[in-house]
C-alpha cells in the first residue's frame, strides 16, 4: 500500500476572471511518478504551481479548495512558504543553472539554509551530483562554470541543485523538452531511480515519455481533470473518449 | 476531422488486408472439403499450393504491423487494433494449415470408395467456415455480440466432432476393412474441430479489441 503524499480536493484557480483549474481533485501517491498530460493551455503548469504555492507570486491569482502535503493544508496562513518550497521543489522546462561553478550551483541551497562547513558541503555536493547521475561527468570540473555544461548535463545539474536541499516532492515541468534523445533517456532513467526516495510529478507533451516514466497518468483538458489512473491502463484502455482522442493524436 | 489521416489510412489498409487473407482461408476450407467429397485430387493440390499465397500475404501484413508499431507508436485503441490484427492473422494462418491437412488427407483417400456420404463432416465444415466469416465481420465492425454468438457455435462443432468419432469407432469395430479410411476421416474431423477453436480465438480477440477485457469463450 502506498500513501497519498499530496491530496488535492476541489481545487479551483482563477487568474483574475479567468478560471484555469475547475474543481480538480487528485491524490498523488508517495514514491510514485505521476505524469500530467493535456493540450497546451489546459492548466498543467498552473496545477503544478499550486502544489508548492508558486502561483502566490503571480498577480491576481485566487485559489479555492484544499491541497494537503502529508495531511497538512499547505494554504493555511501559518504555513512557511520557503520551507514548503524546500520540501516541494521544481525543475523547469529550460535548464537554468546559475552563472557560477558547478559546485556553487549545488551548494547554493544548502548555504542559504545555513550550512557553512566545507566538508559537509563537499559531501552534499557529491551526494546530490551522484543522485542526479552527473557526478562521473563533472567530478573533474566542479569549479568550472556550469554554463559550459551541455543542455542535458545542465538539466541534471538543476536536479542535483534541487536534491541538495533534500526535498520530498519533485515537480518537473517538461524537463526534457529542450534536450536531445540521449539526454532525455538519461533524465527518464534518473526519474525512475529517484522515485524510490521522492514523489515525482512530471508534466510532459511526449506521450511515450509519460508512458515510459510514470506510474499514474492524469489527463487535463480546459482546466478539468478528465481522467486519472494507472498509466498502463490509460495507454491501453482509457475510459474517457477525450483521453483516447488526445493520446492517440486525434484531437482535431 | 482527424489529424492522423495517414495513420488511419494505414490502419484501414491493414484491416482490409486481413479480410483478404480471411477470404482466401475460407475458400481453402471450402475447397478442401469439396475435394474430399468429390475425391478431386487436382482441387486438393490447388489447396496445398494456395497456402503459400496465404503465408506470404500474412508475412507482408505482419511486417506492415511491425513497421506501424515502430514508426507510429500506436497506443490505446490503435494499439489493440494492430495487436489484435497480428493475432487474428496467426489464427487464420493456422486455419489455412488445417485446410492443407484436410487436402493432404483427401489425397490419401482418393483411391478408396467412401464408406458413407460425409454429411456430418460437411456440416461441420460449413459451421467453421461461417465462424471464420462471422469472426472477421465482428472484427471489422467491432461487434462484440456477433463475436460471442459466433463462439457459441463452437459447441455444436465440438458435439459433431464427438458424434463423428463415435460413429467411426462403430464402423471400425464392425468391419476392420474400414479402419484405414475411418482413421483418415477421424483426422479430418479433428482438423475441423481445431479450426473451430482458432475461430473462437478470433472472437476472443475481437472482444479484447473492443472492451480491453480478455474473455475465455471455449
Ligand atoms: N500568469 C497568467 N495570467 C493569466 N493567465 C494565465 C497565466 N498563466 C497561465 N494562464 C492561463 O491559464 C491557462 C493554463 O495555463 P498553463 O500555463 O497552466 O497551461 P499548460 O497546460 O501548462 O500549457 P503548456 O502545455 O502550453 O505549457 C491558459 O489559458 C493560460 O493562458
Ligand atoms: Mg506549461
Amino acid at each position: 500500500m502506498t500513501n497519498s503524499k499530496i491530496s488535492v480536493q476541489n481545487l479551483n484557480l482563477y487568474y483574475k476572471d479567468f478560471q484555469a483549474l475547475k474543481n480538480v481533485s487528485l491524490d498523488v501517491l508517495e514514491n510514485r511518478v505521476t505524469a500530467l498530460i493535456g493540450p497546451s493551455g489546459c492548466g498543467k503548469s498552473t496545477f503544478l504551481r499550486t502544489l508548492n504555492r508558486m502561483n502566490d507570486l503571480i498577480e491576481g491569482v485566487r485559489v479555492e479548495g484544499k491541497v494537503t502535503l502529508d495531511g497538512v493544508d499547505i494554504y493555511r496562513p501559518d504555513v512557511d512558504v520557503v520551507s514548503l518550497r524546500k520540501r516541494v521543489g521544481m525543475v523547469f522546462q529550460k535548464p537554468n543553472p546559475f552563472p557560477m561553478s558547478v559546485y556553487d550551483n549545488v551548494a547554493y541551497g544548502p548555504r542559504i539554509h545555513g550550512i557553512k562547513n566545507k566538508q559537509q558541503l563537499d559531501q552534499i555536493v557529491e551526494k546530490s551530483l551522484r543522485g542526479a547521475a552527473l557526478w562521473d561527468e563533472v567530478q573533474d570540473r566542479l569549479y568550472k562554470s556550469a554554463l559550459g555544461l551541455s543542455g542535458g548535463q545542465q538539466q541534471r545539474l538543476c536536479i542535483a541543485r534541487l536534491l541538495a536541499v533534500e526535498p520530498e516532492v519533485l515537480l518537473m515541468d517538461e524537463p526534457t523538452s529542450a534536450l536531445d534523445p540521449v539526454s532525455t533517456l538519461k533524465i527518464e532513467e534518473l526519474i525512475r531511480e529517484l522515485k524510490n526516495k521522492y514523489t515525482i510529478i512530471i508534466v510532459t507533451h511526449n506521450m511515450q515519455q509519460a508512458a515510459r516514466v510514470s506510474d499514474t497518468t492524469a489527463f487535463f483538458l480546459n482546466g478539468d481533470l478528465v481522467e486519472c489512473g494507472d498509466t498502463g491502463a490509460i495507454f491501453t484502455m482509457p475510459e474517457d473518449k477525450r483521453t483516447e482522442d488526445y493520446i492517440t493524436g486525434r484531437f482535431g | 476531422m482527424t489529424v492522423r489521416s495517414n495513420f488511419d489510412k494505414a490502419l484501414m489498409e491493414i484491416q482490409q488486408d486481413i479480410l483478404r487473407v480471411a477470404s482466401l482461408v475460407e475458400e481453402s476450407i471450402y475447397n478442401s472439403m469439396e475435394a474430399l467429397n468429390s475425391q478431386d485430387v487436382v482441387l486438393a493440390a490447388k489447396v496445398i499450393e494456395g497456402d503459400d499465397v496465404i503465408d506470404d500475404l500474412k508475412e507482408k501484413i505482419e511486417n506492415k504491423c511491425i513497421t506501424l508499431i515502430a514508426t507510429q507508436q500506436p497506443i490505446a485503441k490503435d494499439l489493440r487494433v494492430v495487436i489484435t490484427g497480428i493475432k487474428i492473422l496467426v489464427s487464420l494462418e493456422r486455419i489455412g494449415d488445417h485446410s492443407v491437412d484436410i487436402a493432404r488427407t483427401t489425397m490419401c483417400l482418393a483411391e478408396q470408395k467412401l464408406i458413407k456420404p460425409l454429411v456430418d463432416l460437411t456440416h461441420m465444415a460449413k459451421l467453421v467456415q461461417d465462424m471464420v466469416r462471422d469472426g472477421l465481420d465482428a472484427y471489422v465492425h467491432g461487434d462484440v455480440e456477433k463475436a460471442r454468438e459466433m463462439c457459441d457455435n463452437d459447441d455444436e462443432v465440438d458435439d459433431l466432432y464427438h458424434k463423428i468419432f463415435r460413429e467411426l469407432t462403430v464402423y471400425m469395430k464392425k468391419d476392420p476393412e474400414t479402419i484405414d479410411q475411418a482413421v483418415y476421416l477421424m483426422f479430418i474431423s479433428r482438423f475441423l474441430e481445431r479450426i473451430g477453436d482458432h475461430a473462437t480465438n478470433i472472437g476472443e480477440n475481437v472482444i479484447y479489441l473492443v472492451t480491453g477485457e480478455k474473455e475465455e469463450l471455449n
